[in-house]
């Protein structure tokens, strides 16, 4: 049976596969409210990577003895999991293993983005992205003389797309965050893809924020490029994907140099090999590789529309009972709860300074984020140096919100 | 006391919400030196002016959290007025108190004792005055730098002064 969204989902049960919540901070139960840095491991992810280091770790495309064989089937069938679960039309070849969506978008900047942009071209990016989409491309545009343009916010938090149209001239690739890690904003991607095709630009899709929090289906968006991270949807650290659709990865050139990414090598030349391995260089994370199939497995044993369902509604609780109960005294950044907020809070409360809200939390038990964000252009749009963040995954409840709120309130009665 | 009433003394607070020797001062002939915490985006700026051997005023600005701002008032409070040898005692002393490891304070320790270092590295609280309200801030590690920030700007001024007298 598929999950759907007719029966939500069962959040005390799942709380009880991730053993972290069991914890206690200060005297109090752990309410993790930061899955937007990192999420929270289930038991089946923990359980997959330590099975395989016990039963067949062995280093992958080598050997020829049956652990080695075992040991590439996992990391290669990890390949398809992943691929499928964001739609891959060939999931085993679409699929690049990288260190996490950081390194996955460094790869398309440096080894698309060098081969075919030209001085002159542009590159459109928006206000809200991460660091991670905007260092690599500042770093070309420096050596390339690439021009970097910039979608801007309205007052809401949304992308204003009024000028999207002219913005795109002599655009060759667009690359936007799916969904803001410090606004929540879900831009309609949908219609960006469509405008971009239509002037002849290619999407990248930085999906960190994304592909973890609601069904992302790479066919249905129409994306060219889509980078994430396996420790941000309940998988490991130490591993991302970059899927990008077959053609784009054959025509590209090399990123990383090294062991596995080559055909050939000659003392003065060498052929690389065919995608995905073309861009993996070196012994691959292969117990995260399964790892992250693992997180996969269980986030579509949820469903992917259930732990949206319920993340939304999360969502829009909390905008309330922040605004009820802290009124002027907390700022809330990003749009109102609806289809295009996903459930990331920033918040700024009246005369405290994120960094002391985030240490008044933490005696609560409540592990919030102080800081930019690695936002910090998005952090001047917003007229301030930081915010707290609280973020949401799909083992939150009220009272997890309760309970941050009641650390709010007494931070703000500390500095008052 | 609580970890956090410890962190957020009094004092701490009460340099926070009136900070002391806010501003900035004409420069030059005031030294003017920009710390910058990248982590969580705390600036502060210290203007130092200097006058036959001695801070005749410093001042600083910028934007952060309690401790950092509370730091920088206590910080300014402290060396108005001091001969530079005693600014870089204060310093020196400042440091070591930020840099007593977490596992030498005792559950006592920070509290009661009026002495509390490092085994090689005694700290005499007592000489510090109100300085020593920002104790409690080693028992959180992220944010020694946050206390340190404005202490930094000083010494990189204090160098500057030093390098052009």
């Amino acid at each position: 049976m598929t999950p759907g969204t007719t029966t939500p989902l069962d959040v005390e049960t799942l709380r009880k596969d991730f053993p972290l919540l069991a914890r206690t901070v200060h005297g109090r139960p752990l309410v993790y409210l930061d899955t937007a840095s990192s999420s929270l491991q289930p038991r089946p992810v923990l359980s997959a990577m330590e099975q395989y280091y016990e039963t067949c770790h062995a280093n992958v495309h080598r050997g020829v003895y049956t652990t080695a064989e075992e040991a590439t089937a996992r990391y290669e069938g990890a390949r398809v999991s992943v691929g499928r679960f964001v739609g891959a039309r060939d999931p085993g070849r679409e699929i690049v293993f990288v260190k996490n969506a950081t390194e996955a978008l460094n790869l398309v900047v440096r080894s698309w983005g060098a081969a075919n942009l030209k001085p002159g071209d542009a590159v459109l990016l928006t206000e809200m992205e991460h660091h991670a989409n905007l260092v690599p491309w500042l770093m070309l545009a420096e050596r390339s003389g690439i021009e970097l343009r910039y979608l801007h916010l309205d007052d809401d938090g949304r992308l204003d797309l009024g000028d999207l149209e002219r913005s795109l001239d002599g655009v060759k690739v667009v690359s936007l965050s799916a969904m803001s890690n410090v606004l929540g904003t879900i831009p309609p991607l949908r219609e960006i893809v469509e405008a971009a095709h239509a002037a002849g630009a290619l999407v990248v899709a930085d999906g960190a924020q994304a592909v973890p929090h609601f069904p992302f289906d790479v066919q249905e968006l129409g994306v060219d490029f889509l980078a994430f991270s396996a420790h941000k949807m309940h998988g490991p650290t130490g591993i991302g994907a970059l899927w990008a659709r077959a053609d784009l990865l054959d025509s590209m050139p090399p990123f990383l140099g090294g062991g596995g990414m080559i055909f050939d090598v000659r003392l003065d030349r060498f052929v690389p090999a065919e995608p995905p391995h073309r861009f993996e260089a070196g012994t691959p994370p292969i117990a995260e590789a399964v790892g992250f199939a693992a997180a996969v497995d269980y986030m579509e044993s949820l469903g992917m529309a259930r732990v949206r369902a319920h993340e939304a509604q999360l969502t829009e609780y909390a905008i309330g009972a922040i605004a009820e109960r802290l009124g002027d005294g907390c700022r809330l950044f990003g749009p109102p709860a609806g289809p295009d907020r996903g459930g990331v809070l920033s918040l700024a409360l009246r005369d405290v300074h994120p960094h002391d809200v985030a240490q008044v939390l933490d005696q609560y038990g409540v592990c919030v984020r102080p800081g930019h964000h690695c936002a910090k252009p998005l952090m001047r749009v917003l007229g301030v140096t930081a915010t707290a963040r609280a973020s949401i995954g799909p083992y939150n409840d009220e009272r997890d919100i309760d309970t941050l709120i009641e650390g709010l309130e007494e931070a703000g009665r500390l500095f008052s | 006391m609580t970890d956090l009433e410890d962190l957020y003394r009094e004092i701490i607070l009460d340099h926070y919400r009136s900070p002391r020797n806010r501003g900035e001062l004409e420069s030059p002939p005031a030294v003017r030196v920009e710390g910058f915490n990248p982590l969580c985006g705390d600036e502060v700026v210290v203007s130092l002016l200097v006058e036959d051997g001695r801070v005749a005023d410093i001042k600083f600005a910028g934007a952060g959290c309690s401790i950092s701002q509370s730091s920088a008032s206590l910080m300014s409070s402290a060396v108005k007025g001091k001969s530079l040898d005693e600014v870089h005692e204060l310093i020196r002393t400042f440091k070591a108190m930020m840099s007593i490891h977490e596992a030498s304070l005792g559950a006592e320790g920070a509290e009661g004792a009026e002495e509390t270092g490092t085994g090689d590295l005694l700290v005499d609280v007592r000489r510090i005055g109100e300085l020593a309200a920002l104790q409690g801030v080693v028992k959180f590690p992220v944010r020694i730098k946050c206390a340190t920030l404005s202490w930094n700007a000083l010494a990189q001024g204090l160098a500057e002064v030093e390098a052009g007298s």
